[in-house]
């Protein structure tokens, strides 16, 4: 793992108050971060070339974009940034923390629509906070395997999600409008019933198992 | 299982007399028919129990009347002979299955009653009442349902189709929870239960202290087991959502193989003179050997099914068969081990499901999805029937304490172990198991007939007291199907459980749970932390890589996407199709199947589908489509066309969206039909320069958007053969880019987008690039349409390249 500068224990309580992680779950994500920047304090993009099992996601880029993405570091501008410290790192993971319900309403229905935000900006890729049809369909392209399916059936499969958003957002408007793409506001709507903020949450362990698995 | 009928209401007197009348009829239907064709040939039924008395009056009595008496006299030809013995068992199998299902029938014409109680309740009532008429009319004891008959042919049909709608991903990921309730959850019921009685028998005063331990733990293993049958009749008309409903679904199926292998172990324990340690572990062995072993088997089974069906295309006709043989063939290797049978049709139907559907052909997904559930409805009403009937016997031994002590405990461990199963378990647990959630898993605890079968296979010299435990197994069945199936459909409005929302799957959806699967996989990986999505993904590659080649024909397995895309779009086209309207599109779904480069030989199985289909429609073919002749498929329009009928189908499948989510303004959503006159040509405006034809507005070339415009500035107000129910779509197909349009009906209305011919551009522009947009396609097979009542304009040859003239 190569000499590992360590946080000092004021950092760690820093972090600790930022993001709601624990000490001990960010000493074992700092540990993994030096591991995948052979020591660096700061990741690059090819630095998730070291996460093996990464290579068979289909949607490798747009996994390693999120987390170069400014949106969700918190910056204003929606450009990308090139070189990530620890703390971008876990801002980036704390959006799949996982939210006891014992916390009040709001701020339950904060993360939440926080997390569903990340999600939406993985699928808009310029940043103009619309899902677009074209979007849709690089989408589905990397979602299915190229052996199986043609450019056709994939941007035909996109052709009728935008349909079905467009009837589930669309629905009470006007037929007279252009439906230009998914805002957020459709895709809360859309995600309203699948729950998947329910589901985006990884569990970071207390105690480093990274030894006893494999990479 | 119930089966939703939209039956007529009953009202009014005559029906009601009717209705009683046709009830009585039922009951006695059976009940006179036999005695009186027993009467004329002697045999016992072959429902009786093999250890009921049999009937010995019909004995000796043996009417032929064609037997040869004595040997001095000919008997006369007779005219007309009766000859009950040659039929009878069929004879009477098929009489139960007729009066089951007529019960049936009888329910859903009598709405108001079913709301109230569960059709399970009316079952056993009416069993009750055929089993009492027939013990009151003969004076012997009805025939019980042996145990065989139950498990080996009535059970399955229930089990397998279970298994084969399971929804998979719900059930894997709660597989930890569910295993939890089912094998802890039953161990804790049977010692608590069985503890407890034994505590009670030992009390002097209940005069039950005959009973020894090891009987009372047979006794408790049987008891403790919840019931799919009565589980799957119950909540699968409350509609709880998902996730309670695979909760405790899941747990009534697995925990069988606690239940046989804690019953089996019991059972010859108590046979033993003496018990040695050893035994203690060959028992606990045994409960690892039927569960682990029953799910291999499943496996196998289910592997060889879906491997078979990788050659069955040119015997479509059995494909079918090969799913249910394999699957009961599963059942039965299992029971032969003595292995969990339950947990084999389970592992085998879920492992199969995967890849014969994929193998198969439609009609044969349908004929084995109808076949499965009539088997199943049928099965499930014959038992609860059964169970009716069975109850009026001779057999019973009351003794108030048993009984109630039993009822008591059973309730009492029940609650007892949901709260504190669900206390550990929820430590473990990212979605909570609620309070409420709790009570309904633990008030939802039935049982059914399999311990009702169980009770009765026990061997009488070993249990002397057997009648004891039939009456008290008999008294908690009717306590839990009659009381808490009945209520619970009141708890569970008062108590405002969340219901399950039963809303079509949509394409966006699958779309959004496959990347977000991959996002969390992704992010779990970068953190390098194991979790249990690891194990889902790392399943997923294997089932793609190495099962998915073996046991699927064809080149690659499909994804989970497109086929839920081409589910979708067949659904649509065969509604479509049945609903009489517009059919072009039902092809597409095959046209989808086939990567439109490479032609493949449709098989006539598929092309007389076709046909039906378009046969059944009565749509008006546009006389200048082009028929499409899919054996022909000229290239550069491949493509194109392929589009056109994948956006035709979207047009359907917004109004199936629309209608669904209710935001139709008026108008008919559903097809359109295409305009009747020939030359109902809409004349080509001056468009844009590349595209073949505009709805009007402008078209926005640098954002790909879908434009839903009203039609009434369309063009097609000006067509003057137009009819008016119109609808447009228009591909406007760039030399490179393809965008997507809809358009409206002029009335304003939002009606289904309907392909409409593009025609060519003006002349001016390159003829090739103009009629390879021509998109529409009619998909006829090779030979003529029987229904050729348009009017004929195909001068063309080519059918797919049409102008416009």
């Amino acid at each position: 793992m190569g000499a590992s500068p360590s946080l000092s224990a004021r950092e760690i309580r820093n972090l600790a108050d930022s993001t709601s992680f624990s000490s001990e779950q960010i000493e074992i994500l700092h540990r993994r971060f030096l591991h995948l920047t052979d020591g660096k304090t700061t990741m690059s993009r090819n630095s998730f070339d070291n996460v093996p099992d990464l290579d068979t996601n289909p949607i490798k880029s747009r996994i390693v974009n999120a987390f170069f993405d400014g949106r969700n570091l918190g910056l204003r501008s929606k450009e990308r940034v090139d070189e990530i410290t620890f703390e971008n790192f876990l801002t980036t993971l704390s959006f799949f923390q996982h939210v006891e319900d014992t916390h009040p309403k709001e701020d339950l229905e904060f993360c939440k629509v926080e997390k569903l935000k990340f999600l939406f900006r993985m699928y808009d890729t310029n940043g103009d906070g619309k899902i677009t049809l074209e979007e849709l369909r690089e989408i589905v392209d990397e979602l299915l395997s190229k052996k199986t399916t043609t450019d056709l059936t994939s941007s035909s499969i996109a052709d009728a999600a935008m349909l079905e958003a467009a009837n589930i957002c669309m629905g009470q408007t006007e037929t007279d409008e252009q439906y230009d793409g998914i805002t957020f506001t459709d895709f809360l709507q859309i995600m309203r019933d699948l729950k998947i903020e329910s589901k985006m949450h990884v569990r970071f362990l207390q105690m480093d198992t990274t030894a006893m698995c494999t990479q | 299982m119930t089966m939703g009928g939209g039956s007529p209401r009953i009202t009014g007197k005559p029906c009601r007399t009717s209705l009683r009348v046709y009830f009585i009829l039922l009951a006695c239907f059976p009940n006179v028919f036999m005695p009186a064709a027993a009467a004329a040939s002697g045999n016992s039924t072959t429902f009786s129990n093999p250890e009921t008395v049999s009937s010995g009056q019909h004995q000796d009595s043996n009417h032929y009347y064609g037997s040869t008496t004595s040997a001095s006299q000919d008997e006369r030809l007779s005219v007309f002979s009766l000859n009950y013995y040659h039929v009878q068992v069929p004879f009477e199998i098929t009489l139960w299955i007729v009066l089951a299902s007529l019960a049936k029938v009888g329910f859903h014409l009598f709405h108001k009653l079913s709301t109230y109680v569960p059709e399970s309740c009316l079952l056993i009532i009416i069993g009750l009442l055929v089993g009492g008429i027939i013990f009151g009319a003969e004076v012997r004891s009805p025939p019980v349902m042996s145990t065989d008959v139950f498990f080996l042919y009535l059970l399955p049909p229930i089990i397998l189709d279970a298994g084969y709608f399971m929804p998979g991903r719900l059930f894997f990921e709660n597989i930890g929870t569910i295993l939890w309730y089912a094998v802890i959850g039953t161990i804790w019921n049977i010692a608590g239960i069985s503890l407890s009685l034994y505590g009670i028998c030992q009390i002097q005063v209940f005069q039950l202290s005959d009973i020894t331990l090891l009987q009372i733990l047979v006794f408790g293993s049987l008891i403790s087991a919840v019931d799919p049958v009565a589980v799957l009749a119950v909540f699968e008309e409350i509609h709880v959502n998902e996730q309670l409903h695979i909760l405790v679904f899941g747990e009534s199926l697995l925990n069988d193989a606690v239940t046989v292998a804690l019953y089996h172990s019991f059972k010859e324990l108590c046979q033993m003179r003496t018990i040695i340690a050893v035994d203690i572990f060959a028992a606990i062995a045994q409960f690892f050997v039927v569960s682990i072993g029953g799910v291999v088997v499943g496996i196998i089974y289910g592997f060889v099914a879906a491997f078979t069906t990788r050659f069955t295309q040119n015997v479509r006709i059995i494909e079918p068969l090969f799913v249910f043989l394999f699957s009961y063939l599963s059942y039965l290797t299992a029971e032969m081990f003595h292995m969990s049978g339950i947990m084999a049709l389970i592992a085998c139907s879920m492992s199969m499901k995967r890849y014969v559907e994929e193998n198969i052909s439609m009609k044969s997904s349908t004929t084995i999805k109808y076949f499965m559930k009539m088997w199943s409805s049928v099965s499930e009403t014959l038992i609860f029937i059964f169970l009716g009937v069975s109850t009026v016997t001779e057999k019973h031994e009351w003794n108030w304490a048993f009984v109630c002590f039993t009822l008591l405990f059973c309730l009492l461990w029940r609650a007892l172990g949901v709260l504190v199963l669900t206390w550990i378990i929820n430590k473990f647990r990212k979605l909570l198991v609620t309070r409420k959630d709790q009570f309904i898993i633990a008030y939802g605890g039935l049982r059914g007939a399999i311990c009702f079968s169980l009770v009765f296979l026990l061997p009488s010299h070993v249990f002397p007291r057997k009648n004891l435990f039939i009456t008290a197994t008999i008294v908690i069945i009717f306590f839990t199907v009659f009381i808490q199936g009945m209520t619970i459909r009141p708890l569970v409005a008062f108590l405002e459980v969340k219901k399950s929302n039963q809303q079509r799957p949509t394409v966006g959806e699958e779309i959004h749970i496959r990347l977000f699967d991959h996002v969390l996989a992704g992010v779990v990986d970068v953190c390098g932390q194991w979790s249990h999505h690891n194990l889902r993904d790392k399943a997923r590659k294997f089932d793609r890589s190495y099962l998915a080649k073996l046991l699927i024909r064809g080149k690659e397995p499909k994804n989970s996407i497109v086929a839920l895309y081409k589910k979708l779009e067949l659904k649509h086209a065969i509604e479509m199709a049945e609903s009489g309207e517009l059919s072009k599109v039902s092809s597409s779904a095959s046209l989808l199947g086939k990567i439109p480069k490479e032609v493949q030989n449709i098989s006539s199985d598929e092309l007389k589908n076709m046909k039906e289909i378009l046969a059944k429609s009565l749509y008006r073919i546009r006389q200048r489509a082009p028929s499409y002749n899919r054996h022909s498929l000229p290239r550069e329009t491949a493509e194109n066309q392929v589009k056109e009928i994948l956006i035709r189908r979207h047009g359907s499948l917004r109004d199936s969206m629309r209608s669904t989510t209710r935001a139709r303004k008026s108008g008919a959503v559903k097809s359109r039909p295409f305009p009747q006159s020939q030359s109902a040509r809409i004349p080509s405006r001056a468009p844009k320069r590349n595209t073949a034809f505009t709805v009007g507005e402008d078209i926005n070339s640098e954002t790909e958007s879908l434009q839903l415009r009203n039609l009434s500035q369309s063009i097609i107000g000006s067509g003057s053969r137009q009819s008016p129910n119109r609808m447009e779509w228009t591909n406007e197909v760039k030399a490179e880019d393809s965008r997507s349009n809809s358009g409206r009906d002029e009335g304003g209305r939002r009606q289904a987008l309907m392909p409409r011919v593009r025609f060519s551009q003006p002349e001016s522009q390159d003829c090739e690039s103009g009629r390879n947009r021509q998109g529409f396609v009619e998909i006829a097979p090779a030979d003529q349409i029987e229904e050729d009542t348009h009017e004929e304009d195909h001068e063309i040859d080519d059918p797919l390249l049409r102008k416009p003239k």
